[in-house]
């Protein structure tokens, strides 16, 4: 599909990011994301098209460009090692879980 | 009426704080029809508002907002209702806290008195996003709201409050803004907390408000300012409001806003803008900003990336929702996911776990983050030169309901004018800038350097005074 930028970048991106059924099967998993087959399909276009159009990045150079992770230059800031558990109790976290037994969180068989 | 009208009001027994809050919520239920509202918090608000009049009759000062209504957009952690964040992930989730810009507005005196529709967990530009239902727009039904804030920005242009909160990531407070007619003001990268907000992309979002007026922005935007041990991204207190906007401003209109591509409409009302900030005595040049071209491309591999990070603790196991009827702990994680999650969430955490994995990482995540550098460093330039920029806030107004469903990257371009800021961390105001033919609302930015969102807002009051 044609990327228009506002009238800038009337590249017709060359659709590199072939996307495969496989590819978004694995991207699910990595992404803890249980798919159903119909949403496969439909993720498989819309991946396809977004990675096109972000594609248009490899235009632009950056050679010798340091890059920003943080707009605001902020080093690491440290504070006291001491617990402030703030206004919430352990029942109130407890609480929020959707199934808890003995003041613990319970979950499925985690080793088959 | 402007809101220190009406805590003077309340202040001197005029009115009560019960009388606008139950005013409030008396308009929220006459609105149902344009889904703006997930969720009232009566029962606490008037409770709220007794405790505030019984303090106010008992001769305390009780805040620069004593017995104000306001909506909270449902990702602010905030009591009264669940916080859904317009997901079924989070339907049922009660929070054990509040934001931190929440607990400062109450302090003030304000009073929460429901939660705003909004794309499930901010990912959206229309609201069309949420799990619950489509908002729709204040001017005209068949529209959007805008997105991802739809909710914020209608309920304050419908009067059902005087102001409500949004958060920004890419253009969610300003876009949604101009679509409905009001002031929408994204502030600077750390000017307030995000403690207590449901994360989108760390280092993009911020908190801020919906208005009808700049001095009404300014007050509101005051009160959620300042550092927060809770936030160690927030930046030492430097907001104060400006009372008069210093003679001679040098204003750049961003050309590459300006192309054909953009709604000829919006183009006018923008060098209509421009026109009377010159009436005024202000300087407008047109000025490049080259890579706002790219920035949609920079924006839509960084918070993707950060999505996926932030999205992970969305396992079913603590809080949120848990898939019924699993055996495995994988299983859990994996259809949890899926049930709870729109399918804009899932897109986007997939590109971000697409970019961040080995072998793309470079091209993508690092090849975005340099190039988000080049564009701040335009905007240096600029900023060197100028002491605001001008620009559309999005390329047309709002379009129809369901018009850019089928297609995320369609919809993602109305993104286009709004993301360079986030990038950038720069405070950026959206201002209503007159109506297209058809009667929709057009907004304009005007953006500042890094802690000049006093200006930004203070020149938005100017030029909505040379309207009156």
């Amino acid at each position: 599909m044609a990327a228009i930028f506002l009238g800038l970048s009337l590249v017709q991106y060359i659709p590199m990011s072939t996307i495969t059924t496989n590819d978004v099967r694995h991207l699910a998993q990595l992404s803890n994301l249980q798919l159903s087959d119909d949403e496969i399909t439909s993720l498989q276009t819309d991946l396809a098209n977004i990675l096109d159009y972000i594609n248009q990045l490899n235009e632009i150079d950056t050679t010798g460009v340091e890059p920003t992770y943080q707009v605001t230059g902020l080093e690491n800031v440290w504070r006291d090692d001491t617990v402030d558990t703030g206004t919430v109790t352990r029942e109130n976290l407890l609480n929020l879980t959707p199934d808890q037994t003995d003041n613990s969180i319970k979950v499925p068989q985690v080793l088959a | 009426m402007s809101i220190r009208t009406l805590v003077a009001r309340v202040n001197n027994g005029q009115t009560t704080a019960r009388a606008l809050v139950e005013e409030s919520l008396q308009k929220a239920r006459k609105a149902e029809e344009y889904h703006a509202l997930l969720s009232l918090t009566e029962e606490r608000a008037l409770a709220r508002a007794d405790e505030i009049d019984a303090r106010i009759k008992g001769g305390e000062q009780v805040g620069l907002l004593a017995g104000i209504p306001f909506v909270v957009k449902d990702n602010f952690l905030a009591f009264g209702a669940p916080t859904t964040a317009a997901s079924k992930m989070l339907e049922n989730f009660e929070a054990p806290i509040q934001a931190t810009v929440v607990e400062k507005l109450e302090q003030a005196g304000a009073i929460c008195i429901g939660k705003s529709n909004l794309d499930a967990f901010a990912h959206g530009g229309s609201t069309e996003n949420s799990a619950f239902g489509v908002t729709h727009n204040a001017i005209d039904k068949t529209k959007v709201a805008g997105g991802s804030s739809g909710g914020s920005a209608v309920v304050t242009a419908l009067d059902i409050v005087p102001f409500a909160l949004g958060s920004d990531t890419g253009g969610s407070i300003r876009q949604p803004a101009s679509f409905n007619g009001v002031f929408g003001m994204k502030p600077t990268y750390g000017m307030s907390s995000r403690y207590g907000v449901v994360a989108m992309a760390s280092s993009t979002d911020v908190m801020g408000c919906f208005a009808k007026s700049a001095d009404d922005v300014a007050l509101i935007e005051g009160v959620m300012a300042g550092q927060d041990a809770k936030d160690m991204t927030t930046l030492p207190d430097y907001f104060s409001p400006l009372a008069r906007v210093p003679a001679g401003l040098k204003v750049g209109l961003v050309k590459e806003a300006m192309t054909d591509d953009v709604d000829p409409e919006v183009r006018r009302a923008t060098e209509q803008y421009a026109e009377k900030l010159r009436a005024a005595g202000h300087t407008v040049d047109e000025v490049s900003l080259p890579s706002v071209k790219h920035s949609l491309a920079i924006y839509y591999i960084v918070v993707p990336a950060e999505v996926s990070s932030n999205l992970a603790r969305y396992d079913g196991i603590r809080f949120g929702h848990r898939a019924e009827g699993v055996k495995t702990l994988s299983e859990l994680y994996g259809r949890s996911r899926d049930e709870g999650f729109v399918t804009e969430n899932k897109r986007r955490i997939m590109i971000g776990s697409y970019v961040l994995s080995s072998g793309y990482f470079d091209a993508y995540y690092q090849q975005a983050q340099k190039a988000r550098t080049v564009l701040i460093n335009e905007f240096n330039n600029l900023f060197s030169q100028y002491d605001l920029l001008l620009m559309p806030t999005a390329p047309t107004p709002a379009f129809g309901i369901g018009e850019n469903t089928a297609d995320p990257v369609k919809m993602y371009l109305s993104d286009v004018m709004t993301v360079p800021m986030s990038l950038a961390g720069l405070p950026a105001i959206s201002a209503p800038a007159g109506v297209s033919e058809s009667g929709l609302p057009i907004g304009v930015q005007l953006v500042g350097p890094m802690k000049a969102d006093a200006l930004v807002i203070a020149t938005a009051g100017q030029m909505e005074q040379q309207n009156d």
